[in-house]
This record gives C-alpha cells, structure tokens and sequence, in this order.
C-alpha cells in the first residue's frame, strides 16, 4: 500500500540520467532526430548529385504539355493535356480495375467458399478443383492467358459477333449502347437518392419495430420495390429522358458506345479469379470456425436452414473472414499493377511508363506512384478494419 | 511488379551511390576489362541474340568498335538488354557505361536528363505498316484506325501530332516491348504497328507472314538513333563520339577490316593518323595509339557495320539511303582525325 508521498522521495535524489521516465524520452528523441537527419541526407544527397549530373528534378513537369494518347480514360483526356493529367488518367483507370476487381473477385469467391461446403458431390468437387488450379498457377501467367486467350478467339471488327445491332463483340473490344441523359433526367437521380434514403430510414424503423413488438416486416422486398419503382415512375412520368447511341462499324472500327476493350477484360477476368480463390478458402475457414452447435441451436430453436446462415453462422464467420479478406483486397489492388504486362494503361503504365521515359524524372514518378499505392492500401485497410469493428463480438 | 522493383532499385542506386560512377568510366572500364553497354531487348538488326547466343546488329557493333579501342578486344563487352522505359534510369544510374539501344536523339533527352548523344549511328524516321488486306495506299487514310506501339518511345510523341495536325481520330494501344506490339499488330489487335521505319522493316522479318503487311510511303519523323553516355564525363563522351567518327572516316578514305594491316604502311597520312601510325590521335584520348585500328580491324568500318547487320544482303534488305556518305548523297560525315 505505497502512498503518493513515498514514491515522491526517491525521484528527487536520483540523478536525471537515471530517471528511467527521462531516460525514455530522451532515447525516442534521439531516436526521431536519427531517423530524420538520415533521410534528410538522403533526400539531399540525392538533390544534389541529381543537380551536379544535370538532371533535371522538381514536379514542374507535371504541368508541361504530354503529347501522348492514352488507350481509355476515365476522364477527359488527350495529347494537349499535361503530364499531370495523365497521373489522374492511370490513377483513375488503377482504381477502376480495383474496385471492379474487389468487386468481382468478393462475390465469386463466396459462391465458391459456400460452394466447397456443399452436401452435393458435383458442386463441391468442381468448386476444389477451380480452387486448387487457379490458386497454384502465377497470376502474371493467367494475365498473359487471358489477354492472348481473349485476342486469339475474337473475330476482326468487320465481322464482329452481334446481339442485334446493339452489342458488338471482336478483338477491339466490347461494344455496348451508351446512355445519354436528356433534359429532365435529373429529377430520376434525384428520385433514386430519395429512394437510397428512404430505405435507411425504413430498415432502421423495422429492426426498432421487430425488437419492441416482435413484428417482422418484408424490408428486403419493400426496399427493392422502393429502390427500382420511385425511379422507374419518375422516369416514365418524365417521358423516358434517356437516348442510347448506339455503336456502328465506321471504317476500321465501332464507333459510338461505350468500348470495353481486351485489355481491361483479360485483366478483370484474371484478377477476379485468382484472388477468388482464396477468398474462397478464407470463407470456408470462416464457415468452419463456427462450431457446429451454433447451427443445432438454431435449429433446435426452429430457426429454417436460410435463416439459420443468415442469422447466426455467417455473422460469427465474419469474424473470422474479414481481417483476411482485407488482405486479399490489398492484394488485388497492388497485383493489378500487373497491367503494365498488356498495355491495360493503368498507373504503372500511364505515369511510371511512358510519362517517366518521356520526362525522365524518376525519383519524383517513382516517389508518386508509390505514394498512391501506400495511400490507396491505407484507404483499404481503414475501410475494412471499420467494417470489422462494427461486426465484431459485442459481448453482453 | 519485378519491372518497378528493378527501375525503384535503380532509382535508389543512382541516388546513394551516385558519386561513384560520376566521372572516370574510362577508368571503370579498363579496370573491369570489360564494357557495360545497354542494348535492346531483340530487335533483329540491331541488337537481338543470334542462333548461337551471340549478340548481333548494328547497335551491338557500336558496343563492340567502343570495346576494340579501348580495351583492344571487340569482345570484351557483357551486353544488358534493356525496354525502352528502363534505359535511361540504367544509364543514369552507372549500370551500364554506355546505351547503345536505337535511341532517338531529343531536345529533351539532351537537356534534361543528364546525357549525352555521342553521334549518330542510324538516320531513321517513323513510318507506318499495315496488312495489304486493309487496301490502305497513304497514312492519311488512316482516320479512325488502332495503332499499336512500343511504349516510352518518341514514336508516341509524332504519332498523336501527325494525327492531330491532320485532324484525324485514332486509338493507340502502347505495350511493353517491341516484340510485343508485333504480335499485338500480328493477331489483329490493331490495324496499324508504327515505329522508326528501320523497326518496321526488323520486325517484318518476324511476321506470321511478311508478304502480308506492306509498309506505307510516309516518313512523319526525324529519328536519328545513335550511342548515348552520361553527362559529366567529357573523356568518356569523346571516346564514344570519336569511335564512331573514326569508322566513318575509315569508310570514306577507303579502309577496312580487310586492309586495315596494309593502311599502317600507307603513303596517304590520313589513312595513317586514322590506324595510328602517325599523330597521337590514340593519346588524347587517353587510348592506346591502335585504338581505331582495333576498331577497324576487329568491328569495320561503318559500312561493314551496316552492310553486315541492316544491308540490302541481310533480311532486313535496307538500302544506305540516309545513311551513305556525305559525298554518295547521304548524311554520315565525320570531322577528320588531326
């Protein structure tokens, strides 16, 4: 039972070297200062043999004029604009193969996790067998596969597989109607934000009501009607203010729509089914971890076997999954990198690529793209490690 | 992912270690007894690995004439084969001691990225090449068509303002290597494949079937290509330029690697002070007094550069063109050796 005099004695006798609470400090001062004089000798060292061998250095460059083109862009671009601009071109392109990747890549990896755990011998034996195939072959091997696989198949543009005359298939890509928005469209973005809002605050209401009376409420259903009808009844009150354009074979190409090209197919395809993979096996592990007689709880409580995953399996498996899964969506956002393999122009291509050569700033590119890669896996992580606090145990 | 590793280490070596390979890579090399030179990573013709595992072509001979006069022997150079995106970081950096890699000679590569151009080895210009079955005659029926390409080029730079000037729409699909936007071009990815013409006709030889694909008559660009060193090294830099000189002077006073033994006993002193029997050409370089000899000995003299690797012999079948002698209608001139 020290008291606060008694500890207060010592202290004041021994020597400040021998404070171990200043001794402490003292060493993570020491300690922040090295670290910062040896980049910053880096840093300089750099500068100055750059500047003594006449390389130029400084982001001045980004506002000089590219005189390149860029295979697709998200935003508007072409060879007037700047160097800049093509760092936001390959971002933009990186971030949408990711997204669609994660995307793509998340929904058939739990299909195939669910699928290996099936009673049925046929579905669960195929599901291994992609599993174990895909998951061992290197995914810059399936990449150049797919690319070529993709290329070798399609026919030439002028004798394109068609579906009617709005959706063009051949080695130029795939060709689909582009919507145009009229006058009065607007008001049908406006209903769809309306309905997203609508839906919110309707669930919330039903959980508060199911937990006060024990009432259940068709919220799925209800949302999905709210979610396409609002919109859908605005859109034909407002006389469809909608045209599509569609594509058409004009000299060498299409023309019109909206060009998915091979590039981008091969690259999705790849990256979905390799990180499917293992997003599969994390999901099986989450299922598995889940002990047995949580299920034969539920069913003992009358719970049917959909409520039953629903309701008490997967919650607890997500647990388990999510903080692999994080992985893995990392993963997938720094492999899709992998692009520069195919000309895909995404940021390793556009900027590290071509803007590098064409400047020859290397340590200010390399130096960005790195920094995109580190800022976009932090997003990632961030986002995930949320959604894994809100699906944690909350214990009672 | 490997690519940015090697370009990221690259980066770094050239930042920590740069002093080291500053200056002195004269003295680098003679040491080492060997060349470092940077070529492509296969472009028939100019650098590209024969039957043999030999490296063959033009820009290959430019290496080896370098090696010849400073270390005496042709085959004292470890070739790196190199993309267009990685040569100039593998210059920069000290990992090689000279590119000798089709490289375009630019304003802006001159200026600004801490080299040096050292001649001119191959006057070129860009062209176009399309399959016959298209029925194109002339690159300006060429709206709306794709364009592959090799990305990191000078090629992309003209290719978007040809277009531009002439107001017509494109795609462009720009890969990884030269190779690479062959067989791109080869399974239908694009209409057209576009690069210095020298290219064209080299990666012609490739083709699926060359008698299919016809180069058009437009040349849009000035591409001359020669050797490049580091900025900064004024011995080294003269040593590469006056090599190079020194095979076209050969060419012109008529010696080869057939008479090159019979030039030292020549009455005509020019021919002399070229083999190094007269003058002290060799000591201002800080070079033996054989160093061109050995060049013209071991390599040839700048049209038995050619002919051997791009000539009309070979299967790229180029005429000299552009890049005859000053006095046979073309461009290659050298100032005398005195």
């Amino acid at each position: 039972m020290a008291d606060t005099t008694t500890d207060q004695q010592p202290t004041s006798k021994t020597a400040i070297w021998n404070d171990p609470k200043f001794r402490s400090i003292a060493f993570q001062v020491i300690a922040g200062i090295a670290i910062v004089w040896f980049f910053w000798v880096i840093f300089n060292n750099t500068l100055t043999n750059m500047e003594k061998r006449g390389i130029t250095t400084g982001f001045a460059f980004l506002d000089s004029t590219s005189g390149y083109s860029i295979l697709m862009s998200l935003i508007d671009y072409d060879s007037t604009q700047t160097y800049g601009r093509t760092f936001l071109v390959g971002l933009t392109n990186t971030i949408l193969i990711s997204v669609l990747g994660i995307f793509f890549a998340t929904i058939v990896g739990f299909i195939m996790g669910i699928a290996r755990l099936s009673n049925n011998w046929l579905i669960s034996k195929v599901a291994t067998v992609y599993v174990e195939t895909l998951r061992n072959v290197p995914l810059l091997l399936q990449i150049l596969f797919w690319y070529n696989a993709v290329l070798a198949s399609l026919p030439q543009p002028r004798a394109s597989y068609a579906m009617g005359d709005y959706i063009f298939l051949n080695k130029r890509g795939l060709y689909v109607p582009a919507p145009v928005p009229e006058a009065g469209f607007n008001l049908v973005v406006v209903a769809f934000v309306v309905a997203i809002v609508g839906v919110i605050v309707m669930t919330r209401w039903a959980r508060k009501r199911q937990e006060d009376t024990g009432q259940q409420f068709p919220t799925f259903m209800a949302g999905l009607g709210l979610l396409v009808g609002l919109p859908g009844v605005i859109f034909l009150i407002m006389g469809m203010p909608m045209s599509l354009d569609y594509p058409s074979l004009q000299g060498f190409n299409f023309r019109g729509g909206v060009p998915v090209i091979p590039e981008l197919m091969a690259l999705l395809w790849a990256l979905t089914f390799y990180t499917a993979t293992f997003i599969a096996e994390i999901v099986r592990a989450g299922i598995l971890g889940v002990s047995h007689g949580q299920s034969e709880a539920a069913h003992a409580l009358g719970l049917r076997n959909g409520p039953t995953l629903r309701l008490v399996v997967i919650p607890q498996a997500m647990r388990i999954i999510i903080p692999p899964l994080t992985s893995q969506y990392l993963n997938l956002a720094k492999n899709s990198s992998l692009a520069t393999a195919i000309g895909y122009p995404d940021l390793v291509a556009v900027f590290m690529g071509t803007t590098l050569n064409q400047t020859g700033q290397a340590v200010e590119i390399v130096g960005m793209t790195m920094a995109v890669y580190l800022v976009m896996s932090l997003v990632i992580s961030g986002f995930m490690n949320w959604f894994n606090k809100r699906m944690a145990l909350v214990e009672r | 992912m490997k690519r940015a590793l090697t370009l990221a280490t690259g980066v770094a070596a050239a930042t920590v270690f740069a002093t080291s390979a500053y200056a002195g890579t004269l003295q680098d090399v003679q040491k080492r007894g060997m060349l470092s030179c940077g070529v492509s990573t296969g472009l028939p013709g100019f650098s590209e690995l024969d039957t043999h595992g030999k490296m063959t072509g033009l820009d290959a001979d430019t290496c080896r004439a370098v090696a010849a006069a400073v270390l005496g022997d042709a085959n004292k150079v470890s070739f790196k084969p190199l993309t267009a995106k990685e040569r100039f970081t593998a210059l920069q950096s000290g990992e090689i001691d000279m590119l000798s890699r089709n490289t375009t000679w630019t304003h802006t590569r001159d200026t600004s990225l801490g080299l040096n151009f050292a001649g001119v080895n191959y006057y070129d210009g860009q062209g176009f090449m399309v399959k016959k079955a298209l029925g194109v005659k002339s690159a300006k029926d060429l709206s709306g068509a794709t364009i592959c390409l090799q990305a990191g080029t000078t090629t992309e730079l003209n290719v978007s303002d040809y277009f531009r000037e002439h107001g017509m729409k494109y795609t462009l699909v720009a890969v990884e290597t030269s190779a690479a936007s062959r067989s791109a071009f080869d399974s239908g990815r694009c209409d057209v494949l576009t690069s210095d013409q020298s290219q064209l006709y080299s990666l012609r030889t490739k083709m699926d079937n060359p008698a299919n694909v016809v180069v058009l008559p437009e040349i849009i660009s000035k591409e001359p290509l020669g050797p490049v060193v580091r900025q900064g090294d004024d011995q080294w830099f003269n040593i590469v330029k006056w090599t190079l000189f020194a095979q076209v002077n050969a060419e012109e006073m008529g010696i080869t690697s057939a008479n090159a033994d019979a030039a030292k006993m020549s009455t005509n002193p020019g021919k002399k002070r070229v083999v190094g029997t007269e003058g002290d050409a060799g000591a201002k370089l800080g070079l033996s007094a054989d160093w061109a000899y050995n060049t013209i000995k071991q390599v040839g003299n700048y049209g038995e550069m050619f002919e051997r690797n791009v000539g009309l012999k070979t299967p790229l079948a180029i005429a000299r063109g552009k890049n005859a002698l000053w006095n046979k209608g073309g461009l290659q001139y050298a100032p005398p050796i005195r």
